[in-house]
Parts: structure tokens; sequence; C-alpha cells
């Protein structure tokens, strides 16, 4: 005798805990392996390369920093980067050194809560509350510079909008002083418990090869074993004054590629940002920082592409000028996007339960998926 | 590490058929124009030729270069006939380590480019995303839908700059 | 806390309307859909997470929309996404609360004008109970808003309004 079967279709989303944010997922299963996954995006489409379009290049700041909510500061690195390209000015160097500083606060605190809602996701909440606890006391950091805890509207194209807070490096240096063991801590309870080990070692295998076709960048392509950073390899601000290792997946518990390289990629690029972060702090130079900030932004008639190392991978600007004084298309290259379109090939042949720990280790954006 | 003008050479002696021109005289960055037919046989020997391999597609971008006829439709309203819509390419590669910008252009009417999703994976959803928001036709693209906006969306392509926005949509109203 | 705080002397019998055992269960123990929507959903994360803390005031994600009081909608709903937001709140059982976190839901936001794929306002879908403004509020604003919710269950009444 033999049993009929058939394939079954799960829809997963847009209202799930799991897929950080409203994605849907469409999984073709059979019984419980999945035969192909078709994500669905777009549930939070918030039109921000029309928004480019109608407003000036100053105006456009805010809405940068709504993308990748996680990642404010980089959003607006990126972009202020890229308008300077245009109008071909240099900042002062204070400056620089504050953007370095803020981006890689930004880096721990992103990857704070990527670290916390992967071990969420895979069922250990503690690691979530620890994660957040850290991640407070940086949000206070950005919070005694300019007023905002998500979304700054710091770094403008030719400056900054505020000067540090006369306690800021004290304050970072504290952070940093007690950062340190409590991600000691936080390897401990998470990063080598056998059961998160279980979940994510030899899950979603990712070769360097299909990873660099896909276009796949950050974190995800470090963890495939390839030393690829734009901080070190495509240099920006002032990166290149700074001593910091790339750290890349070994395959430690596992192959090279699976989840948990990725995810422990994340962790150990925490302490790097940490050692940029102290050598920026000794280094930083006086000045002023709202010298450079032009009143009217007229670029001359051209195009630019200018990427940066956001926390989920290379984060792009191409900026077509037509002369006036409102941009005449952006069109954003967003790594969350590109990064998630390999969820079909990484899912094939796993079992349903695996989904969320790849999805996890993807850990998408959905502001700066669908923009 | 290649230039541009040198990128253009190899690829003008490659292809003696194909329409090539290079654009230098913008001020940032130079880039190559090539003929909409023959993106994926140039995306190709990019990708291949040993001198080249440009493995990766940094960025797709669809752009409206609206370039055409200023006419009123029937409401009252300015369209735009005639014209051209652009794709911008932004090639590099990660083993050679240098950059590349090539840019199609297509008409306006019948928006038609070859696809490239074939030659680097993540063409696919950037085309998508230039279909969604421009029109632009992908030929030989597996799976090209609506990937942003809804799949029932009939109201035309958002990002072309003589979009109108409807007054309806699904019962709800969409302007303020 | 509340109604029922220092009330115990030595009996065990409290007498008190229905009206305010109902109120005082229910503004107890709000549970939420654990649902996020966009930027602002990291801040409801935060506000349930260790520093501000919703568990204190009885809130607790649910996964499923069929066993919770309340859903927060945190951040931009965009016209793909306000049929299924539309959904969820049908799903949930009565009665049921709707906070609106954040500009976007409330209005559009900084969308309002050339979002041509944006709601202006959730209110266009589900009926809204609190409006929370900021772009994105605070963890103590949307504690207050909380609070808000919690004033409005206490005012309400099980008796049928007269026309």
């Amino acid at each position: 005798m033999s049993i009929r079967t058939e394939e079954m279709v799960l829809n997963m989303g847009p209202q799930h805990p799991s897929t950080h944010g409203v994605l849907r997922l469409e999984l073709t299963l059979e019984g419980e392996i999945i035969t192909k996954v078709v994500p669905h995006i777009g549930y939070l489409h918030r039109c921000f390369e029309k928004h480019c379009e109608a407003m000036t290049y100053q105006q456009v700041v805010p809405y940068t920093d709504r993308m990748d909510y996680l990642a404010a500061m980089g959003n607006e690195l990126g972009y202020a980067i890229a308008v300077e390209k245009l109008l071909n000015i240099q900042v002062p160097e204070r400056v620089e050194y504050i953007r370095v500083i803020m981006a890689e606060l930004q880096r721990i605190a992103s990857h704070l809560v990527a670290i916390g809602t992967y071990g969420a996701d895979i069922g250990a909440f503690t690691p979530f509350l620890y994660c957040f606890r850290d991640r407070e006391r940086i949000l206070h950091l950005f919070e005694i510079t300019c007023g905002a805890r998500l979304l700054y509207n710091y770094i403008w194209p030719g400056g900054l909008s505020h000067d540090l807070h006369p306690d800021f490096v004290r304050l970072t240096r504290e952070f940093i002083k007690e950062f340190r063991p409590n991600l000691v801590e936080l390897n401990n309870l998470l990063t080598y418990n056998r059961i998160f080990i279980d979940r994510t070692a030899n899950v979603g295998i990712l070769p360097v090869e299909t990873a660099i076709n896909f276009g796949i960048t950050g974190p995800m392509l470090r963890g495939s074993g390839m030393k690829w950073d734009l901080r070190r390899d495509d240099p920006y601000s002032v990166y290149h004054k700074f001593e910091f290792d790339i750290p890349v997946g070994e395959g430690k518990m596992g192959t090279v590629g699976d989840s948990w390289d990725r995810y422990y990629v994340r962790v150990r690029e925490m302490e790097e940002s940490l050692k940029i972060i102290e050598q920026a702090l000794d280094q930083l130079p006086e000045g002023d920082v709202t010298s450079a900030i032009p009143k009217r932004i007229k670029p001359p008639v051209g195009q630019v592409y200018t990427r940066i190392e956001n926390p989920r991978g290379e984060l792009g600007y191409f900026i077509i000028s037509d002369g006036s004084t409102s941009p005449f298309r952006v069109k954003v290259r967003a790594p969350s996007f590109v990064n998630l379109q390999i969820m079909d090939e990484l899912c094939r042949g796993h079992m349903v339960a695996d989904v969320v720990a790849i999805l996890g280790s993807v850990d998408i954006v959905l502001g700066e998926v669908d923009r | 590490m290649k230039t541009t003008e040198e990128i253009f050479q190899i690829l003008k002696e490659n292809f003696p058929n194909s329409e090539l021109t290079l654009k230098t005289d913008v001020p940032t960055e130079p880039f190559i124009i090539i003929a909409p037919f023959d993106v994926d046989k140039i995306s190709l020997f990019l990708r291949d030729n040993p001198d080249l391999l440009f493995d990766s597609l940094m960025c797709l971008s669809g752009v409206d270069d609206f370039n055409g006829q200023k006419v009123k439709d029937e409401n009252g309203n300015e369209v735009m006939q005639g014209g051209t819509l652009s794709v911008y390419y932004h090639l590099e590669s990660t083993s050679i380590r240098h950059k590349l910008v090539l840019k199609t252009s297509t008409s306006r009417d019948n928006p038609e480019v070859v696809s490239v999703s074939e030659i680097w994976n993540s063409a696919n959803w950037h085309e998508r995303e230039a279909f969604d928001m421009f029109g632009i036709k992908f030929i030989n693209h597996p799976d090209l839908r609506r990937i942003l906006m809804p799949y029932d969306w009939e109201f035309g392509y958002p990002l072309r700059k003589d979009y109108q926005n409807p007054e309806f949509y699904q019962g709800m109203k969409v302007p303020y | 806390m509340g109604l029922l705080d220092k009330e115990f002397s030595d009996g065990n019998i409290i007498i008190t309307t229905t009206e305010d055992l109902f109120n005082w269960a229910r503004l107890s123990s709000l549970w939420q859909v654990g649902f996020g929507l966009a930027c602002c959903a990291i801040e409801m994360m935060a506000t349930s997470a260790s520093h501000y803390d919703f568990d204190r005031f009885g809130v607790i994600p649910r996964p499923s929309p069929r066993q919770s009081d309340v859903i927060i909608i945190s951040g931009t709903v965009t016209l793909k996404m306000a049929l299924r937001v539309k959904r969820l709140y049908e799903q949930m059982p009565d009665p049921k609360y709707v906070i609106s976190m954040g500009s976007c839901s409330n209005c559009g936001g900084p969308y309002w004008e050339h979002g041509y794929h944006v709601l202006k306002g959730v209110d266009r879908v589900i009926p809204v109970d609190v409006y929370v403004p900021g772009c994105p509020p605070r963890p103590e604003a949307l504690l207050e808003g909380l609070l808000k919710l919690q004033e409005k269950i206490r005012q309400e009444s099980l008796v049928k309004k007269s026309a």
C-alpha cells in the first residue's frame, strides 16, 4: 500500500513574532522538509526614493534614519559622504572622528538587538534582556549628544548638528569598561550554550562563491570566511587610521558559513568596534563641527555611488544630481534587501523549525528591505 | 586594477558590432553606455574575462530620465510622452578590486532591457524593483512581478516622474 | 495596587460592584499582540525589555491575536499591510483595545505628503483608543499611553447605554 503525499504551502507572517517585522514567507513543505521559500516583501514600503526627489538635500537626512532604524547613524553617514563627494567638500577632522565613534557605537547597539532577538527567536529569552540592558546605555550616550534615542538626524552633509556633550568622552569610556565583562557574560550565556549550538551549527551553510554571486555583504559574507570589510577594503572617513581585526567565520562549531558562524562574527565585531572607539577617543582632535556645513546645497550635474559598511553590510547610495537643490534620483542599495534574497537557497532541505534560526542569522531590518 | 577607459578599449575590441559610448565629462564617475539588448552578452564577458572578473553586482538602479515631451492628458495632468528610461549597473570585482558603471537607455513607451539575473543572482530583486517602480520589462527574467507594491496595484509605476496617485485603493483613501 | 490594596483586614469577603471587578481584572492584565510594524516596534521592544519593563503593568506579548486584549500599532501602516492589520484586529476577542503608537500610525507622520503607499492614519481602518505622539515615542510615552488606556477601562460600564 502506498501513502499518498502532497506538498503543503505554509504562510509565515506578516504577523509572526520571529520574522523581525512584517515579512511574509511562503514555505512549500514536504512533510517537515522545506522545498521552497518565497519571501514576499513590501509591507513596509514607505516611498523613501520618492521623498528624496521632492525634498532638498538637507531634508532627506531624517528620512534616511527611518530606513535601517537600528543603525540610523550609519545611514546618515553614508548619505552625508555621498553628498559631500557630490559637492566635493572636505569636513573638519573632529567631525570625521565623531562620526566614526557614533557609527561604531551604533554598530554595537545594532548587533546587540540582532543577537538578543536571535536568542529570543531560538528560545533563550534571557540574553534578550541582557542585550537590551547594555543597549540602553548606548542610547543614553546618543541621547545626551543629540536628544534622540533611535532616529537622530545628527550627521549632516558637511558636519554634525551638535558638538559632543562635555560628559560624552568620560561616559563612553565608562561604558567600554563595563561592557567588556558583559560581553564575556553574554558568551557564557548564549554563544557556548549547548542548545543554542545544536540549533545553529551546520544550519543554513552559505558557501563563499554563492555569497558573492548573490551580492551578500557584511557579517554574512564574513561568516562564510571571506575577509571583506569596506572599512578596510574601500576606506571612507578616517577608518584607515585605526587598527582593528576583521573577524571571519572559522567553522568552530560546525561548517564554515553556518548560522553559528554568522552569529559569532557579530559578537566579535562588537569587540573590534570597542577597539576603534577607544582609539578614536584617544586621538579626538579639537575643532568646530558646524563650520563646513553648506548653507545651500546645490551640487553640479553628475552622479555618484558611495558605499559604507553598515552593521548589516554594504549600504550604497546612488545619487543623480540635475544641478538643482533636490536630488534627481536617489537609489539605495540596502544590504538587507540583497541579503534576504538568499533565503530560498539557505532554507532548502532544512526543517521548518530551522527557518527561524536561518532568518535570525541573516538579520534583516524590514524598514531597509522595503525602504 | 583597470580604469574605465581601459575596460572600454577591451570591450570595443571584443564587441565590434555593439554600440558603445564612453562618458567621462561627468564630474564624479565615468561610465560606459551600452545598448539594452547587449547587456547580457557584455555582462557575461565582464564576469568571465580573466582580466576583468566582475563577480559582484553592487547595485542596479532604474532611472526616469524625464527627457520627453510634456503634454496634458484629458484630466489636465501633465504626462510625459517619448523620452527614455535608463538602467545603471554598478559592478565590482572582489579579486581585482576595480569598479565599473554601465548605463543603458530604453524607450519610455516600450521599455525593454535584457535581464542579467542569470549572470548575477543579486540582480533578481533589483530588476523586479525596477519593474515595479518604472515599468522596465526585463527580458528572460525568471519571475518578473511587482515586489514592493501590492501585486494588484494597477495605478502605474510610482517612481516615474509623472506618476499620479489614485484617490482610493481597496476602499481606503490614499491622499492625506 | 489600586482597588484591592490594603482592603483586607481580617475577613475574606470583599464587597464591590461587578463593574469594578471586571474593569479591574481587565486593566490589570492587558495582553498585547506581539506584533511590530516599523521603527516604533524597536521602542516597543525596548519598553518590554529590562530597562522599562512592561510586565509591571501586566502587559505580556502574545504571539496570537486570539489570546490578546490590546494591539499596539507600532509604526507605519502601508496600503499593503492595512488589510492585514484590520484582519488581526478582527481576530481579537472582545473587549479589545487599540493603541496607535507614533506619528505614522496616528496620521501618516513624515510620509503624509509624498507617501503614495502609506495609509495616513490607522484610524482609517480600525478604531483607536489611545494615540501616542512622537517619532518614535519614548518608552515613557508608551507607558503613559498604556496608563491612559487603563484609566479609560476603569471608567467603562457594563450597563447598556441608553440612546
